[in-house]
């Protein structure tokens, strides 16, 4: 896992929920980049020709609410967005993501001191995010078992280093 | 010390342990894993996990609801598949086209999910199935893949929030328009990460499919399940698909994390306007709203309880010119209950569309969706942009008395009025 990341920010408000971030009429497929074409299309329908990989997107309340399609997460994951930082996430989301070895971070309050475009950095070891004026905003620190989910670089690799033979 | 909730007793059971209070991490073992379409996106994490077998074949069903009959070559080839995974691995309850229902409906009705099961879905409003007094949670693709491969889960001990109804509701108003007032009530992520039971002299006198509805929807509150205690009325609906019973409630001295008591005498129909689940409104307050399309569907209000109150209003009436009302049933036993009955005659007469059962509409995949300048009333359970078709659509989401009325006259009417 990267442990900093910098990058100019994308900003979402509160409510953002996975029929914003990809459409049900894409879903038809299994291919990653099809997803990706098309996130956020209802909120901008040229936004995934903008980001760049290496962005970050911060959002308010409860990002991420609605379907369990983890084509959600695969879409922003896939056009290179390093992180997501929101006030709080919908469960399901940040279960998908964290699986997806994608960094999600509660960072509470955050949204309102941030402005579209601004660059962030975001240091996981120290739980810590600079914003441009050198001001520190801490994130919740994630659960043990998460962390391990995400370090290990998603739930696959972990399951895969479990099951393997210890000598390896 | 205190006693236990229905999920603390659940999860304690599931994962071998004495006790387990909210916060603690669990593995638990999953009775039950089922899976739509979402199955072939499993298949990608399933295989480089590499297990080659799943765990458990007899503890998995899989059916076919997203995309029914495949709209495209592409799903056609998907539904192939799945087809063929659920034949080499062994998996007995594969429902294919044709003995189809959208998922949680086909776990409901026949019987799949029991009282103190851990159940899995590859799908968030998997909540449903909590009803009958099991933890049920949606889970994503890779989840999904673990369970297969493992079929074990790490899940967090979720707090409980108790939600405790009381009165009598107004004509012509059901358990949809009693959790659109709850989720108005706490906001869409008021059960963030919460287990939610409903309690409470109106909730006991629900039937099931009136049950379904309730925790279905907690996934609007952002909950991880929704669920009901098991009681003779679960007993009885169990009992009816030849399906075995446990009781199972919280203790009297459970500790819930918060008690909603919401009072629901007299309270007539809700209406969640555009564009979240959350943007509760009395129907008074709406209507006269013009309509292009009304539709009856989905997990939450397709039931043949539902159907039967569309036919009720729509005997001798017509659907108002220039309106689509499409009824899409929950599942083929439904469907063949409204030929039975003679419901689906009655839809027709009156100018409605009756299809297949899929998830397609509610969606916003494949048979019936919505362009960009239409007004729809749904009894479907979201209305975020783009959920039904075009993100410039307006969707309110209302119960079938009040979907049904509205297709009458062209416009949201109070079914206490038609």
């Amino acid at each position: 896992m990267i442990h900093q990341f910098r990058g100019p920010v994308w900003t979402f408000g509160d409510d953002i929920s996975t029929d914003h971030i990809i459409s049900g009429k894409y879903l038809g497929t299994t291919d990653s980049k099809a997803f990706a074409a098309h996130a956020f299309e209802a909120v901008d329908p040229t936004w995934a020709k903008k980001v760049k990989a290496g962005d970050l997107i911060v959002a308010g309340d409860n990002f991420g609410c609605g379907s369990s399609r983890e084509q959600a997460p695969i879409a922003l994951k896939t056009l290179g967005v390093s992180a997501i930082l929101a006030n709080s996430f919908a469960r399901i989301f940040f279960r998908n993501a964290i699986n997806l070895g994608f960094p999600v971070l509660e960072c509470p309050g955050l949204r309102r001191k941030v402005n579209a475009g601004d660059v962030l950095e975001v240091d996981m070891a120290r739980g810590e995010v600079r914003l441009p004026s050198g001001e520190i905003t801490r994130f919740n620190a994630l659960p043990p078992n998460v962390l391990e989910i995400l370090e290990a670089g998603g739930l696959v690799a972990k399951i895969r280093a479990e099951l393997s033979p210890k000598s390896s | 010390m205190a006693g236990h909730t229905i999920t603390e007793k659940i999860l304690a059971r599931a994962s071998r342990s004495e006790v387990v209070r909210p916060g603690q991490i669990v593995d638990g073992s999953v009775d039950l894993l089922y899976m739509h379409e979402m199955l072939a996106m499993a298949l990608l994490p399933f295989n480089e996990i590499g297990t080659l077998k799943v765990w458990d074949p007899s503890k998995i069903v899989v059916t076919l609801d997203h995309w029914v009959p495949p709209p495209t070559p592409e799903i056609a080839k998907m539904h192939q598949t799945i087809r063929e995974f659920c034949r080499t691995q062994g998996i007995q309850r594969f429902h294919d086209v044709g003995d189809h229902g959208i998922v949680h409906q086909l776990i409901a009705e026949r019987g799949y999910a029991q009282p103190w099961d851990l159940v899995i879905g590859s799908d968030s409003h998997t909540n449903m199935v909590g009803a009958v007094g099991a933890f049920a949670a949606g889970i994503g693709a890779t989840d999904t893949a673990a369970v297969m491969a493992t079929g074990r889960l790490w899940l967090r001990v979720p707090e409980t929030l108790r939600v405790d109804i009381h009165g009598r509701l107004s004509e012509r108003t059901g358990a949809k328009d009693v959790i659109l007032k709850v989720i108005g009530t706490t906001g869409d992520d008021g059960a963030r990460y919460a287990a939610v039971e409903f309690t409470g002299p109106t909730v006991k006198a629900f039937p099931m499919n009136e049950r379904f509805v309730l925790c279905n929807m907690t996934t609007e509150m952002g909950a991880k399940v929704g669920m009901i205690e098991a009681d003779q009325v679960t007993k009885e609906y169990l009992a009816h698909a030849g399906r075995p019973f446990r009781e199972i409630r919280s203790d009297e001295d459970a500790a819930f994390a918060r008690t909603f008591t919401i009072d629901v005498d007299g309270m007539g129909p809700q209406v969640a306007c555009p564009s979240n689940p959350a943007n509760l409104k009395p129907v008074e307050e709406v209507e006269g709203t013009k309509i292009d399309v009304a539709f009856l569907g989905s997990c939450t209000n397709a039931r043949i309880e539902d159907l039967r109150i569309a036919a009720g209003l729509l005997k001798g009436e017509k659907v108002a010119r220039g309106v689509r009302f499409q009824i899409t049933p929950a599942s083929q036993n439904i469907y063949r209950q409204a030929l039975k009955e003679g419901l689906i005659e009655i839809f027709m007469d009156a100018g409605a569309t009756f299809t297949s059962s899929t998830c397609g509409p509610c969606f916003g995949g494949h048979m019936g969706t919505l362009a960009g300048d239409e007004v729809c009333i749904s009894s479907t359970n979201r209305n975020y942009p783009g959920r039904m078709g075009s993100p410039q659509a307006q969707v309110y989401l209302a119960s079938p008395w009040t979907v049904t009325a509205s297709a009458i006259h062209g416009e949201i009417r109070d079914p206490r009025k038609v």
